[in-house]
């Protein structure tokens, strides 16, 4: 090439660009303020919640790109945000859910369609709620929880209408019918890719979304990004007003806040406490903290072995843990307290609630040498890495005060790939753990965490004739809507928790989300994930 | 030469066999258990067992190995549970997503790191000399998520120069179609200059954090040898015979100095392919390194096996391409020597 030449074309080369960049930066004005630009730690691993180990980011794929049958009114919450209503459902694939004693039934929407324009019939609801509760594991045990574990339970009644079996009478059931898990699934399109080895095509739906749901995903690159676009034809509500959303994976929170405060990101939600606290002065943004539904952070002790078998012990833990400290150094404020009741106050009919206990290290010493340890004894407190953000700092605090009684903890730090395994053998002495519900039912978050079934969940190995009588009797006192007697064995269950106190709880975490200015639209949903649904940007 | 190149390759096998031996045996001694971890926080005893039968970890050990052997002889190198996807193809789509940030951080360095490390032994004593010393002391002992952190925190928070550090492209600009899978290249050859400038503008932060790192063995790398070599009879011959000092310090000194710093250009490419871990973390890169140190923390076995296996591959070839460039530098190396 000439000299000449080369100059000529450079020239034109720079005029092209020139001109191309303005039109294209108008255009990304324009469809900005219809995509949600979203940065999170981490991505879904899997677009299906009935996959094998689809993780958390997952299920929030599920939900947006997915209907149910049902899902939840909203209603404003303590924090006069939108907060979803636990008792008031409201139609979602359903035109109309009709409650009998033993069964359920629902007739779905006429013009309900699937996203490749398959019309929505009871046939594929069935199919779906009958994977969901054969694929095993985590959809499985969800199923379960409202007494749905057997594919007879759902019976195709006319190609528009639905009816679920109740297996027994459980309040949980229809509640259970409006979670992620029952999601409504194209079955003809996923039978299409199923094979011998994968009967329900799992495969085939953890890269591709296959639902008649408001978004379904165009772009997935693993660890990178999620880009899903609005489905037009949704009938399952009312038609977003966001059209493409954007799921950015950036690791580094400091760099979210950046992004955040920069106004390039719309929303965030899993930043450090002490960030949120500082971003709440930042004038640019909207911070929305909410208390997880039915879910504490505690300390959990294995009654099974000395020296925590020993009540008189645990008491004394809990009256030497330096909640406050936590509450101030750890948590900044973000959370809400779980200790710390006033003396006189009344057990109540809700979950959580706060227990008595306060530090005072002079009662914990007394209670030590009354359960005859006087000097004390040794022993580990272990937490999970994937969460040392919160889990460290507390046990350091707690090893720092429980010193101070003679109990002297090392600290072992369980790396998170590892910790299911570590707590599933119910040997940890003393540890730091977060449960939490999505069905909101005291007597639900009791009868994983307390009953002497002994639960995954009830990592105190915790047994007691007494607990198992209350928590039954609120099931059977809830399915009959015998108020009376749920209230004295919902006040019965929480005293007997926190008289034995096999796990001390800390406090109720806090969901909190942090957004642009223009961002509308959050609600408070039982997963704590985003609905894209609601959104708008002005 | 390429009968001495297959002779080479030859040798490696041996080494190869042991890599994979030993990840294998690795991964499976780790403490974590996948099958606990990916049935999910609600898994009950069966649902675990399940999950472990799905995923095949369930047989014994050797039948596992024999297992993993005859997918690897396929090119398979397994599925990865955290992605969801076949480690083949994440490791295509991130590898040259890493190689196209290490190369150009090594190349900035090397522009910076090389004429400094001749001046400064050209000028041994100076303020030059002094200047190189002082930049490599900087940039070995920052470590690079805190320099990495610093230049976001200035050039995007601040000042607002440099794009949002969320990866290789804007939000809002998709892919180009993939050739080589560098972005600058794909983007240069499907002639896409909006997305070129775009991968560009997001590269300059994280290569400016790489280069400042691996300024320091390269510039004192150059430095010490070109002293040896400054120092050597050849050189004051030439200098007594008139030869005036460019052409004694760049043709003749610089020349013989340069085998030692291909080693060690070698050395700094592999170790930041693997190292830079930490940059593609606060960069949101979309690398091979976070990729698998995500894998680890997950006790996801496949793509740790592979991240392994293609470390252990590029090392070899990197070996053999820098033994090669020996005899190119200098006729009296042979690649047997």
């Amino acid at each position: 090439m000439k000299r000449r030449d080369f100059l000529k074309s450079a020239t034109a080369l720079a005029a092209g660009t020139a001109i191309s960049a303005p039109a294209l930066f108008s255009a990304a004005a324009q469809s900005r303020n219809e995509t949600l630009l979203i940065v999170s730690e981490s991505g879904p691993n899997n677009l299906d919640i009935h996959g094998v180990g689809t993780n958390v980011p997952g299920y929030e794929v599920s939900w947006n790109c997915y209907d149910r049958l049902i899902s939840h009114e909203m209603k404003t919450g303590e924090n006069g945000a939108p907060y979803y209503d636990r008792d008031k459902f409201k139609m979602e694939l359903a035109d109309d859910m009709k409650v009998g004693d033993m069964s359920v039934t629902f007739k779905l929407k006429k013009n309900a369609k699937f996203q490749d324009g398959t019309p929505v019939s009871a046939k594929d609801v069935k199919w779906s709620l009958d994977r969901a509760v054969s694929v095993g594991g985590f959809p499985t045990f969800q199923m379960s929880a409202g007494s749905l574990t057997k594919p007879e339970q759902f019976v195709v009644v006319d190609d528009s209408t639905v009816r679920v079996d109740f297996a027994r009478k459980d309040r949980l059931t229809i509640p259970d019918l409006a979670v992620i898990v029952p999601c409504v699934i194209n079955s003809e399109l996923v039978k299409k890719h199923a094979t011998e080895k994968d009967p329900w095509g799992l495969e085939y739906t953890k890269q591709n979304t296959a639902g008649s749901g408001a978004y379904k995903v165009t772009g997935w690159t693993p660890g990178t990004e999620v880009i899903m676009e609005r489905n037009d034809a949704w009938v399952g509500g009312k038609l977003p007003a966001i059209k493409k959303v954007i799921w950015r994976i950036v690791p580094s929170a400091g760099n979210r806040r950046a992004l955040l405060e920069r106004g390039d990101a719309d929303i965030s939600y899993d930043l450090p406490n002490k960030d949120f606290v500082e971003l709440k002065s930042n004038p640019k943004l909207t911070i929305i903290s909410t208390p997880y539904s039915n879910g504490i952070q505690y300390i959990g002790m294995n009654v099974k072995t000395p020296p925590f078998d020993n009540p008189k012990v645990r008491q004394a833990v809990a009256y030497a843990l330096p909640y406050q400290k936590i509450m101030d150094a750890v948590l900044f404020g973000l959370s809400k307290p779980m200790f710390g009741a006033p003396a006189d106050a009344k057990t109540t009919v809700s979950w959580p609630q706060p227990h008595k206990y306060n530090t005072d290290i002079a009662k914990a010493k007394a209670l030590m040498a009354e359960a005859g340890y006087p000097n004390g004894f040794e022993t580990t407190i272990s937490f999970d890495l994937g969460f040392a953000g919160v889990n460290e700092p507390i046990c350091v605090l707690a090893q720092e005060s429980l010193a101070q009684i003679g109990i002297k903890c090392s600290i072992n730090k369980v790396p998170g790939a590892n910790w299911r395994t570590e707590l599933n053998k119910k040997t940890l002495p003393l540890y730091t753990n977060v449960f939490s519900g999505w069905l909101d039912y005291p007597e639900y978050f009791f009868i994983w965490c307390y009953h002497g079934k002994n639960s995954i969940f009830n990592t105190m190995s915790y047994q007691s004739k007494t607990m198992d009588a209350f928590i039954d009797g609120a099931v059977t006192a809830a399915a009959e809507g015998d108020r009376a007697s749920y209230d004295k064995d919902v006040i019965g269950m929480v005293d007997t928790a926190y008289a034995d106190m096999p796990r001390i709880p800390l406090f109720q975490p806090y969901v909190n989300i942090a957004m642009q200015k223009n961002v509308t639209g959050y609600q408070y949903w039982f997963h704590r994930r985003l609905d894209y649904r609601t959104f708008a940007k002005a | 030469m390429l009968a001495t190149i297959g002779k080479r390759l030859l040798t490696v096998i041996p080494t190869l066999i042991g890599v994979v031996i030993v990840t294998f045996l690795l991964t499976r001694a780790l403490p974590g258990d996948p099958a606990a971890y990916f049935a999910g926080p609600a898994a009950t005893k069966e649902a675990i067992e399940q999950v472990r039968k799905n995923l095949g970890l369930d047989k014994p050990l050797p039948e596992q190995f024999v297992r993993y052997v005859r997918d690897l002889a396929r090119g398979d190198l397994g599925n990865s549970l955290s992605t969801g996807r076949p480690v083949t193809t994440e490791i295509v789509s991130r590898l040259p997503a890493s190689a196209e940030l290490t190369l150009l951080g090594l190349i900035v360095s090397m522009a910076i790191a090389v004429p400094l490390g001749i001046l400064a032994a050209v000028k041994q004593g100076s303020w030059i000399d002094h200047t190189c010393r002082v930049v490599a002391t900087a940039g070995v002992s920052l470590p690079v998520f805190f320099t990495g952190l610093l230049l976001v925190y200035v050039f995007y928070y601040i000042l607002g120069w440099s794009p949002s550090p969320i990866g290789r492209l804007d939000a809002f600009a998709s892919a180009p179609t993939q050739i080589t899978g560098f972005f600058l290249i794909d983007s240069l050859v499907t002639g896409n200059l909006e997305v070129f400038r775009s991968a560009l503008a997001q590269l300059i932060l994280p290569v400016v954090t790489l280069a400042i790192f691996s300024l320091a063995p390269i510039a004192r790398m150059t430095r010490a040898s070109m002293l040896a070599v400054l120092a050597s009879e050849f050189v004051r011959t030439a200098r007594a015979s008139g030869l005036d000092s460019r052409t004694v310090i760049i043709t003749y000194a610089f020349r013989n100095a340069m085998l030692p710093v291909v080693t060690t250009l070698g050395m700094v490419f592999s170790f930041l392919l693997g190292a830079n871990v930490l940059v593609e973390k606060v960069f949101a890169w979309p690398g091979i390194g976070s990729y698998a140190v995500e894998a680890l923390l997950q006790s996801d076995f496949a793509p740790v096996q592979g991240f392994v296996l293609t470390m252990a591959v590029l090392y070899v070839v990197l070996n053999l391409v820098i033994d090669i460039l020996y005899g190119v530098i200098d006729p009296r190396v042979r690649l047997e020597g």
